[in-house]
């Protein structure tokens, strides 16, 4: 079993991603992103130094569209699609945590 | 099927008035009803509204008019793209039920040219693995032999047009889940140069990487498909300004003249029956009258560690939005914080959790140069070596997928196995340039084989011709 990472670190990466794991996730978390990361290590084997990183495929910058007036969406559909909607406008629990 | 049930081939009946697009469109809903409890293609049959739309296209062509190069053509939409007021899943439990406020670009545009959408097909959830095994909602079958997968994760829309369900559909490509699909059920499958096809409507996966194309049961269909939803969309800031190059002279052109590249240095793992057939497939071209030239891809093998760092950074980064809060599911709780990480904790499956904790991992401060920082830098490292290939020949061949239809369960138990599914389609991906898969007679358990077809940015007229030709050639006693 790879050691490229351990328990700690693959609770705080879960906590990042704001995903609740249980204790098996955690586990077979911390043995699969161990592994993978095994296979990854092919890539260190190159001399990298000069490269560029390469973010997209196509080097485009600040495209804007003609400033003219278009339909936006419509506000009650949108609303309708979520899970809780109040007064026009999307209702959330407290944002200030129990625990905070 | 038949070649009477080709997208050109129904759009020139139902524009002539020769058939109807009801009478159409009730031959596919009869091979849906025959066979779709079994393929398990579509999420949803929107059997219904075609049923209106084909309708309301039989009266415009009595009324005289032209409904458009896809009149009454059934097609079907991989359940990733959006389609107002029709519930779009991504195979996902986190979207279950929702309705989107509005049609994928892709979508308008197959209506605006006459096509008539018969449902959203089965995919890997949010379009993550190679087997559809993923989907929240059950696995595709493979029409060809339903013991085994179709591919992913655009499963259900290669599955649809092999069985007869739809002439044509649309997938989506982000490491290779329109060509592997097509390469294991038999049809043809295309993922468009980066920026061809607008993203507009597309539930993003990984932006730098996601690509909307065809499939279908030929050459020709495709073209036509991808030239109807491709060129500028000015809702998509990576779409290409330019309009999209017509393919009609590409499919008679031939490859006489044409310099197609075999990488000598590409990673092992083909099966022989695979292997084989991309011999074949180089003899075919070479008869033709291509000259086969031998290039090498030095980082082509690294492709799927970058991939698989980058990927799942971007998709980590992608699917922070399903938190609960403006649509999909939600689980309640005392405080947002703890709604959120219930909500993605309930909603997501076991491949999209281990995907957002490997980008997340990769992104974090203290492993990004380590891990997504050097993937950026192999990515340009692919991207020069294609290039330099690119300056001496026109198109590329390699196998689409390293091995026809496997087994439900062979690859679920070791994530990384299923991975190595992608290794010859994810580099395309990286780089932004177009590729193919074509059947090209078939392999192990007389199972079909797909020939990848891989060509420089905007290469797709030259993609075109080959693919055109390898179609040609199989069917005179090669396959």
């Amino acid at each position: 079993m790879s050691d490229r990472i351990t328990r700690p670190a693959v609770e705080k990466v879960a906590r990042l991603a704001r995903l609740s794991l249980t204790e098996d996730e955690i586990v077979i978390a911390t043995r699969e992103l161990g592994d993978m990361l095994d296979h990854f290590a092919d890539i260190d084997a190159l001399d990298l130094d000069d490269v560029e990183p390469m973010t997209q495929p196509v080097p485009l910058v600040n495209v804007m569209r003609d400033d003219v007036e278009a339909p936006t969406l419509d506000r009650d559909e949108v609303l309708a699609a979520a899970p809780v909607a109040t007064d026009g406008q999307f209702r959330v629990p407290p944002i200030i945590g129990l625990d905070a | 099927m038949s070649p009477a049930d080709g997208v050109d081939s129904i759009a020139a009946g139902v524009r002539s008035g020769s058939r109807s697009a009801a009478a159409v469109l009730e031959e596919h809903l009869g091979r849906i009803a025959e066979r779709e409890a079994e393929v398990h293609a579509f999420t949803l049959v929107t059997d219904s509204a075609a049923r209106e739309r084909a309708a309301v296209l039989d009266e415009r062509v009595a009324a005289g008019e032209d409904p458009g190069p896809l009149a009454g053509v059934p097609v079907a939409l991989k359940d990733n793209l959006c389609t107002r007021g029709v519930p779009t899943t991504c195979s996902s439990r986190m979207l279950e039920g929702w309705r989107p406020p509005y049609d994928a670009t892709v979508v308008a545009r197959l209506h605006d040219a006459g096509a008539v959408v018969v449902g959203k097909t089965n995919l890997d959830e949010f379009a993550m693995g190679s087997s559809t095994e993923n989907s929240a909602f059950g696995p595709t079958r493979n029409p060809h032999d339903t013991s085994r997968v179709p591919g992913g994760s655009s499963g259900g829309s290669a599955a649809a047009v092999a069985a007869g369900f739809a002439a044509a559909s649309l997938g989506s490509d982000t490491g290779g889940s329109i060509r592997q699909p097509a390469a294991l059920c038999g049809v043809v499958g295309v993922k468009p140069t980066y920026g061809a096809v607008s993203r507009l409507g597309l539930v993003a996966f990984a932006s730098s990487l996601d690509q909307i194309g065809p499939f279908t049961t030929s050459v020709a269909d495709a073209a036509t498909v991808l030239t109807v939803i491709a060129g500028p969309d000015p809702s998509d800031s990576t779409s290409i300004p330019e309009p999209f190059p017509d393919l009609r002279p590409s499919l008679e052109r031939g490859v006489a003249g044409l310099r197609i590249g075999r990488i000598s240095d590409l990673p092992a793992g083909a099966d022989p029956d695979v292997a084989a057939r991309v011999d074949a497939a180089f003899d075919a071209l070479a008869a033709a009258g291509a000259t086969i030239v031998d290039v090498e891809i030095p980082a082509f093998g690294y492709g799927l560690t970058a991939y698989y760092l980058i990927a799942p950074a971007e998709a980590s980064s992608n699917l922070a939005r399903y938190d609960g809060v403006r649509f999909g599911l939600r689980v309640d709780a005392p405080d947002t914080d703890a709604m959120y990480m219930a909500t993605r904790a309930e909603g997501f499956g076991a491949e999209v959790k281990r995907r957002i904790m490997l980008g997340t991992y990769a992104l974090s401060a203290g492993y990004y140069d380590a891990y997504y920082g050097k993937a950026l830098k192999v990515r340009r490292r692919i991207a020069a070596d294609f290039a330099a290939a690119y300056g001496r020949v026109d198109a590329l061949i390699t196998p689409a997928s390293p091995s026809v239809a496997f087994a439900f369960g062979d690859k679920t138990s070791d994530p990384f196995a299923m991975y190595l599914c992608d290794t010859y389609t994810i580099p395309s991906n990286l780089t932004g340039d177009p590729a193919m898969s074509v059947p090209f007679g078939t392999g192990a358990d007389g199972l079909p084989v797909g020939v990848q077809v891989l060509a420089p940015a905007l290469g797709e007229p030259t993609m075109f011709a080959v693919a055109a030709e390898l179609e040609r050639s199989v069917g005179v006693g090669d396959g």
